[in-house]
């Protein structure tokens, strides 16, 4: 008998309805069943989580609004968990249509087999997923919620009800002083510390790379595991250490180093700039054996041909470093390069471990060496402006994914050479 | 200037930056070792070669009934085995199906890793928290696995998918015409072919509990649930001058095993990242 597709599909509407038409007993049966308890299980919670995602509750005390909220994303991404279901079941309906149609002579069991292979990758990913989207989706799109509440030390549930406020908290950072001066300063810290602490990653590993690299260099192996050391010991431990060495009163850089020989002591950790130019010499100190790994397996790689047809045409040592050494290891590690940018733009230990991001600065509400990341950390455990941390992660947010994009459209490019 | 004459000044020139990298790098790490072994508390009297050096903190954070560095020890291997188990199963199906498979919203979910990676965990904080709490999961060490495992995903699958692209596809498919089921290809040639990669994989989300300490932090709430890294910052930011021998020590015992496994491990990290960024 001739079957519909359009129609199967349509029936489908009543998941298992077309799949009833389509004479599917037991596929029918059983999305019929998913799909009545979906309703049974969820309604309820449905029912509040929307109602809580647009109002945030109503009467202070009862309404928790921060739990509503929750509810309120965790209802969204079900439903559209269940949609993408519910599509897939109307597909489901039209495809089996036109597959009777052509003649589908698999028994019950084969047919039971193929879906078996088709739902096989869906059904490895699903616990993955279902990990990331509760784990790290999910408290994204909180943060991004929050980001348009008052929610704050002074209006905080459950002794009062939160409220959207729309752009209040973006537009608070540009117009209200302290919020802007705050802004302003971190802001641009941010963007030097992670430009200058990560270049200088780089080009001290990039020294150091070609140099250990070099023929008249022996004990290579022994010299490049010296050099990777700082990246093996855990990095909190080495900060606090550091934290201590630059200590002001009894660190031991000021006491035995700088005091003994040049007779100065510098105040490292009470002022902004001397804590500054610290932290950019701890990090570089922390993250240059990465970066000078990488380089060293590049180096390796290249091919002494290169070099042999460079001395032919007599190139110096310098021609032969920018025409073949410097594109070659850039093209090679250029997205983890920027990577690493992006990781130091979000360096929270670092800032937090080294200085609690002081010291404190007058007239703005983060420390003298806090970067957007440890602001946010302070402003919702410390001060638990709720509202603003999340209008500032939204910040980081957007800065991440364009920094995201950018690598996309890199990593795009190369994919097209070859199957990804 | 002879070619000779030109060479040596090189060779002094590079050996000589060599050396000073190498005291820079060795100095906070002996100096933290001396410290450990001053057997005063005060960091003010400490010398980084002390007068009568002795074992005492050693001693007492093994010892001392006051002092629960054993619990943290215990508290991090448990994290530290259920995350790195937990770990590489889920990442190890995700890539499989990703390196194997071509399903719809195979392409998005890639670059959806991709950018997912990028995120710090405590831009989630908050959410974090109140996700915990609701579910009856904070200041306990499963609710840290679970968000440790969850973080895991992104990063790693990338590095797994890459190594599974390496395999090649006629040792699959011969297996699929010899009849083979997919957990059967998944158990019997993947798994065993990639074994490097997720040593690698469990190993360093083994560690990851010994090295952070700002998720506990969040997580964790009583001191008999601490782990390692968080107990340890605790000790330095309470008292900060009057422990900081005894932090020292605790430190030197972490430190050791992490870098000498590390430093086994990091070739291989170093080329998993390389082919996984090249491929895309």
């Amino acid at each position: 008998m001739k079957k519909n597709p359009k129609l199967a599909a349509a029936l489908s509407i009543l998941p298992g309805l077309g799949q009833l038409y389509n004479k599917r007993y037991a596929k029918a049966g059983g999305l019929f069943i998913l799909f009545i308890s979906f309703f049974a299980v969820f309604y309820n919670f449905l029912n509040i989580g929307f109602w809580g995602l647009f109002t945030l509750g109503e009467i202070p005390r009862v309404d928790d609004s921060r739990i509503l909220l929750a509810q309120g994303i965790i209802s969204l991404l079900v439903v559209v968990i269940a949609i993408t279901f519910y599509i897939a079941n109307i597909i489901d309906a039209y495809k089996d249509a036109k597959l009777i149609n052509n003649g589908d002579f698999r028994t019950m069991l084969q047919r039971f087999r193929d879906a078996w292979d088709k739902s096989f990758p869906y059904a490895i990913v699903a616990p993955g997923l279902f990990l990331l989207i509760f784990l790290v989706v999910f408290p994204l799109l909180y943060m991004f919620f929050l980001a348009f509440t008052n929610y704050n030390l002074y209006n905080a549930p459950p002794r009062n009800v939160l409220d959207y406020v729309g752009f209040e908290n973006f537009k608070a950072l540009i117009e209200v002083d302290i919020w802007r001066n705050t802004f302003f300063s971190v802001f641009t810290w941010t963007i030097v510390w992670t430009l200058v602490a990560t270049t200088l990653q780089i080009a001290l590993a990039l020294l150091l790379a070609i140099i250990v690299n070099h023929p008249l260099i022996k004990f290579k192996r022994l010299i490049r595991t010296i050099l990777i050391l700082p990246w093996a010991v855990p990095a909190f431990v080495t900060i606090l250490i550091f934290s201590a060495l630059f200590n002001n009163q009894f660190g031991a850089i000021n006491n035995d180093i700088l005091q003994p020989l040049f007779g100065l002591s510098i105040p490292w950790l009470s002022d902004p700039f001397w804590a500054k130019v610290a932290l950019i010499m701890i990090q570089t100190w922390l993250g240059f054996p990465f970066v000078f790994a990488l380089f060293t397996g590049v180096l390796q790689s290249i091919s002494d041909d290169w070099y042999e047809a460079a001395d032919m045409d007599g190139a110096s040592g310098w021609q032969k470093f920018t025409g073949i050494t410097f594109p070659h290891i850039m093209f090679a590690t250029a997205p983890l390069l920027i990577m690493q940018y992006a990781g130091n733009f979000n360096n929270f230990n670092i800032i937090y471990l080294f200085n609690a991001g002081g010291p404190a600065i007058r007239e703005q509400n983060a420390g003298g060496t806090d970067i957007l990341i440890s602001w946010v950390y302070k402003l919702t455990f410390e001060t638990q402006n709720y509202n603003m941390a999340a209008a500032i992660s939204i910040i980081i947010g957007l800065i991440v994914a364009s920094v995201a994009a950018f690598q996309f459209s890199r990593t795009r490019a190369v994919q097209e050479e070859g199957e990804i | 200037m002879t070619k000779k004459r030109k060479n040596l000044l090189k060779q002094i020139v590079m050996y000589t930056i060599l050396f000073i990298m190498t005291i820079v790098i060795f100095y906070p790490l002996l100096w933290t070792f001396g410290i450990s072994l001053n057997p005063g508390n005060n960091l003010y009297g400490a010398n980084m070669i002390p007068e009568n050096w002795s074992f005492t903190h050693y001693k007492w954070l093994f010892t001392d009934p006051q002092s629960m560095y054993l619990t943290w020890y215990k508290n991090t291997l448990i994290v530290a085995a259920f995350s790195s188990f937990f770990s590489v199963v889920f990442v190890t199906l995700t890539a499989y199906a990703f390196s194997r498979y071509r399903f719809i919203g195979r392409k998005y979910g890639l670059y959806a890793f991709l950018i997912l990676q990028m995120f710090p965990v405590l831009m989630a904080m908050v959410a974090i928290y109140i996700l915990l709490n609701t579910i009856g999961l904070l200041d306990s060490l499963w609710g840290l696995v679970l968000v440790y495992v969850g973080g895991s995903i992104p990063m790693n699958a990338f590095l797994v998918k890459g190594y599974f692209d390496t395999i090649p596809r006629e040792l699959d498919e011969s297996a699929k015409m010899d009849g083979a089921g997919h957990f059967r290809i998944f158990f019997t040639i993947m798994i065993p072919l990639a074994k490097p990669i997720i040593a690698v994989v469990a190993l360093f989300n083994f560690m990851a509990p010994f090295m952070d300490f700002i998720l506990p932090r969040i997580v964790l709430r009583s001191p008999e649930n601490f782990t390692l890294a968080l107990g340890l910052y605790n000790m330095v930011n309470d008292q900060f001058a009057n422990t900081f021998t005894r932090f020292a020590a605790g430190s030197i015992l972490i430190a050791v095993p992490i870098a000498i496994v590390f430093l086994f491990l990091q070739r291989y990290l170093i080329s998993g990242l390389m082919s996984g960024s090249t491929k895309g």
